[in-house]
């Protein structure tokens, strides 16, 4: 296991959710669940960020504030779409505002369903998402010795 | 559970009625537009002591020029730029214009088509 | 004389967990004038009333916030009932008082937690929301759920609390009370706190009236003004003051959540001591017709819920005035003046909830 696996630094941003989702995303972090204790930091600046965590869908609004923040952050990056809506739109798929879930614009490696979503998805969910980042992070490293 | 008063007006009796129900001492709870399939309908709200008042003004579609009420009633601005962003009322003298940027929607004044076009980009 | 420059504030910004923007004029480290832009999570859901039938449409209102959303089904559902003149039993009225001031709890304690955050003190952040995790499982042992408690539904509400269980919560929640009051007190004789909030973010009796504030915003300055004076659920039976402050700044806006969060308990107690059995719900034949704004109070103030319908199955307009955006424009004038240093304790105060305003 690299060092980035061990302490995985996640950037939270709400794209249009009922905000039930990010303060589910904060409770995580609060001493009930604490993911911490994995070592993950909640970040406010993508450049420091391994893992960015979307929650809500996507409108024409948020679309390039979802983009300039995963575009600044480094490689190897992972995206966890979470909850319902930023999987797929959920409730608010027919929406004329809403164009759909966090996959329409950025490459989602890890989705979470659920309404409002659960603390302890969200730890699985990021647990997972730094198995994925191991690998993204061994497949560079490969890349860059060939 | 509570009595409410809805009351027509004309829009040429906006401006008066408003500055009357600030003399009396209400205040401004909301106002909101409603899109019918022959009409426009604003309500704006007043409330004093828990009692409601509403005045309903009737549009035949949103050409007509409804004059702002945010030289009475400041905080009555943002109202008024959200029944312009998402009816396209036209609202005239608004102290704090936005110009339609209010709400930044992917399509313009989406409550006042009878199907957003979003619509059909979803299903094709 | 300094120059201008305009800072930009979010929409991505670490002490909001949601994007609002602002662009804040400056001059020097004095904001002159903030100017909102909005529009990041409008999703147009109003419009859904085309699409969901009126029974379905309650889990849309309460999908309008997680933190006020039992509330928002609520004002939606009392909305219907009122057109369709439907009496709901006296139990669920009980039910529903019950579930809205844990709502209001959790949403204070929600609101503490940033508060604290807002100006550093993380310890109090941490704490504010580990007791609201006790709040949080009291209402998933009753409703399934922690945030979206899909319990409100038109003519009633669909699941009830035994005698037994009530006993054993508020046995719960007599111990909780103790830990909430003295952690707010902990907030309010703190010196940095003090120094932080007083004073700061002033809005006076009359700016609070005319510019239409609503909620712990408006009682900060002094206005007796509370929605549930009305009387709406159970309030008129269990009986309620409303929670007033005369500082009109950011201090005085904390300490009417503090005394509201202690009323809170007691009025939940009162539910309980004056709950009798009875059925939960009424059936619901037939299609609203009318026009009807309905009001509660929620945690961050006044919300409305305008129903408008036409005898079918799917209403004509639903439209939502919620707390948040009526107090943008008291927002933007205590906001004037300000250090830009106290732009987050200030915004905070309010206690914005985006997704509400934008809907």
């Amino acid at each position: 296991m690299g060092m980035l696996s061990k302490s995985p630094w996640v950037i939270h941003y709400d794209g249009s959710s009922c905000n039930g989702c990010d303060i589910e995303v904060l409770a995580a972090l609060m001493p009930r669940f604490d993911v911490e204790r994995f070592g993950v930091v909640n970040t406010g600046n993508p450049k420091h960020a391994d893992i960015l965590l979307l929650t809500g869908s996507i409108n024409e609004q948020n679309k390039p504030v979802v983009l300039n923040i995963y575009e600044q952050m480094p490689n190897p990056k992972v995206v966890l779409a979470v909850g319902i809506c930023a999987t797929s739109g959920g409730i608010f798929r027919e929406c004329y505002n809403v164009l759909g879930g966090a996959d329409k614009v950025l490459p989602v490696d890890v989705y979470v369903p659920g309404c409002a979503v659960r603390p302890e998805a969200i730890i699985d969910a990021v647990v997972k998402g730094v198995g994925i980042l191991e690998q993204k992070r061994a497949a560079m490293l490969a890349a860059q010795k060939a | 559970m509570n009595q409410q008063t809805y009351t027509d007006i004309e829009v040429k009796d906006l401006l008066s009625t408003a500055s009357r129900m600030k003399d009396a001492g209400q205040r401004l709870v909301q106002i909101c537009c409603t899109k019918l399939p022959d009409r426009l309908e604003i309500h704006y709200s007043f409330d004093k002591d828990y009692a409601f008042t509403s005045f309903r003004l009737t549009l035949k579609d949103n050409s007509t020029i409804v004059p702002s009420i945010s030289k009475v009633y400041w905080n009555s601005f943002h109202y008024e730029n959200e029944i312009h962003d998402l009816f396209g009322i036209k609202v005239e003298g608004n102290v704090v214009d936005y110009q339609g940027n209010f709400y930044r929607t992917a399509i313009k004044t989406p409550f006042n088509i009878a199907t957003p076009a979003a619509e059909g980009e979803k299903k094709s | 004389m300094s120059e201008r420059t305009i800072i930009p504030f979010g929409p991505q910004h670490p002490v909001l967990p949601e994007p609002i923007h602002l662009d804040l004029v400056v001059e020097d480290e004095k904001v002159v004038e903030a100017i909102p832009s909005i529009g990041f999570i409008h999703r147009g859901l109003e419009r859904l009333v085309e699409k969901k039938d009126f029974i379905d449409f309650v889990y849309v209102a309460e999908r309008i916030c997680g933190i006020c959303s039992f509330i928002h089904g609520l004002t939606y559902c009392m909305s219907i009932e009122e057109l369709m003149k439907i009496d709901v039993p006296e139990r669920a009225h009980y039910l529903r008082t019950i579930w809205s001031e844990l709502s209001r709890i959790h949403s204070h304690l929600l609101w503490l937690g940033l508060t604290a955050d807002s100006f550093g003190f993380e310890s109090m952040f941490m704490q504010s929301w580990r007791l609201r995790e006790y709040i949080l499982d009291i209402i998933e042992e009753t409703t399934g759920g922690r945030v979206i408690f899909g319990s409100a539904k038109i003519g009633g509400v669909r699941r009830d609390i035994s005698p037994e269980k009530m006993a054993e919560i508020i046995k719960k929640l007599r111990g909780y009370q103790k830990d909430v009051r003295a952690l707010f007190e902990e907030l309010l004789k703190d010196e940095t706190v003090k120094h932080r909030m007083k004073g700061v973010g002033l809005l006076s009796k009359e700016e609070a009236k005319s510019l239409g504030a609503v909620g712990p915003m408006l009682r900060a300055s002094g206005v007796a003004q509370d929605i549930r004076m009305m009387g709406y659920a159970s309030y008129a039976k269990i009986g309620f003051e409303p929670v007033v402050e005369t500082g009109g700044d950011c201090f005085a806006r904390c300490q009417v959540r503090a005394r509201e969060t202690d009323a809170s308990f007691d009025m939940i107690y009162r539910c309980a001591e004056q709950m009798k059995e009875g059925s939960l719900d009424v059936k619901v034949t037939g299609f609203p017709n009318g026009e009807f704004f309905a009001r509660s109070e929620q945690p961050r103030g006044e919300v409305i819920y305008y129903a408008k319908a036409n005898g079918t199955k799917f209403l004509e307009r639903m439209r939502v005035r919620t707390p948040t955006f009526a107090n943008i424009p008291p927002l933007l004038s205590t906001l004037r003046g300000c250090q830009l240093a106290d732009v987050p304790v200030i915004i905070l105060t309010i206690d914005p909830c985006i997704s509400c305003a934008e809907r």
